[in-house]
């Protein structure tokens, strides 16, 4: 699935990378817990999330990680947005609850992929 | 085995906001040298969850990353108050971070045991009231 084909199943507004809205992802996570993200190797490569603070930058990067969705209207900041651009990092944010984004993205064939190492 | 490039971080414990700083620049220079995306990963989360841990639980560190021919060593020291229970501490969900650390998405009791999990080695020690030292080891 294209990252932009997240965007509009989401109806998320993209706040950063739109460059890389054609990248293939194949796998996510849905989290507000950041240790249990770092605890999947899988090669998943978007992060649902409604937590905000610049750590959940750092760990969709140590993790390979090329897009991150912000559930629930949530904004990052600009120190995140800063932080994502360095990276080449896609955010984007959606109205949508983390259960509801999820399913969505699922249903669609985005899996989970939740092989622990 | 000779050293052949170490790199050397100071870990400030007084800022949760830029807790992280020092793996993200590992992992750059990491790739800078080449050394293979699996272990890149697996070196930069083990350390990014000791850097972490040193800002919660020991007001910052220091942390060293070691580049041999056949593995990286990362070692990470700090003076905080020690752990009085090892075996306690690497349990999954164990943990005795703050409500606001968790509130921040972290504190799960998962730092120690994902450290271990990505490393091929990992020794601890440990003295109450002195600090500890966590040498992990990520085989090429």
């Amino acid at each position: 699935m294209k990252i932009s084909a997240i965007r509009s199943l989401l109806d998320a507004n993209v706040i950063c990378g739109d460059e890389n809205l054609e990248h293939d992802v194949f796998s996510a996570c849905g989290s507000d817990m950041m240790s249990d993200v770092l605890a999947y190797v899988k090669d998943q490569a978007v992060l649902l999330t409604g937590l905000v603070n610049s750590q959940v930058i750092r760990t969709a990067e140590m993790m390979d990680m090329v897009c991150i969705v912000f559930v629930r209207s949530k904004k990052p900041t600009p120190d995140m947005i800063e932080l994502a651009r360095e990276s080449g990092i896609v955010l984007m944010s959606t109205e949508k609850r983390m259960y509801e984004a999820c399913g969505l993205l699922y249903t669609s064939g985005l899996v989970g992929n939740g092989v622990r190492s | 085995m000779s050293e052949s490039l170490r790199f050397h971080f100071n870990v400030d414990g007084s800022n949760f906001t830029t807790a992280g700083q020092a793996s993200v620049q590992v992992k750059k220079n990491l790739r800078e040298l080449g050394i293979p995306a699996d272990v890149i990963r697996r070196v930069s989360i083990a350390m990014y969850e000791g850097e972490i841990n040193m800002v919660i639980h020991a007001h910052g560190g220091e942390a060293d990353v070691v580049v041999y021919e056949d593995r990286i060593e990362i070692i990470l020291n700090d003076h905080g108050p020690g752990i009085p229970n090892i075996e306690l501490a690497m349990k999954e969900g164990y943990s005795t971070a703050p409500d606001n650390i968790r509130s921040l998405g972290f504190g799960a009791g998962m730092g120690l045991p994902n450290m271990k999990r990505y490393t091929d080695k990992m020794d601890i020690e440990t003295e109450l009231g002195k600090g500890t030292k966590i040498t992990m080891c990520v085989n090429f």
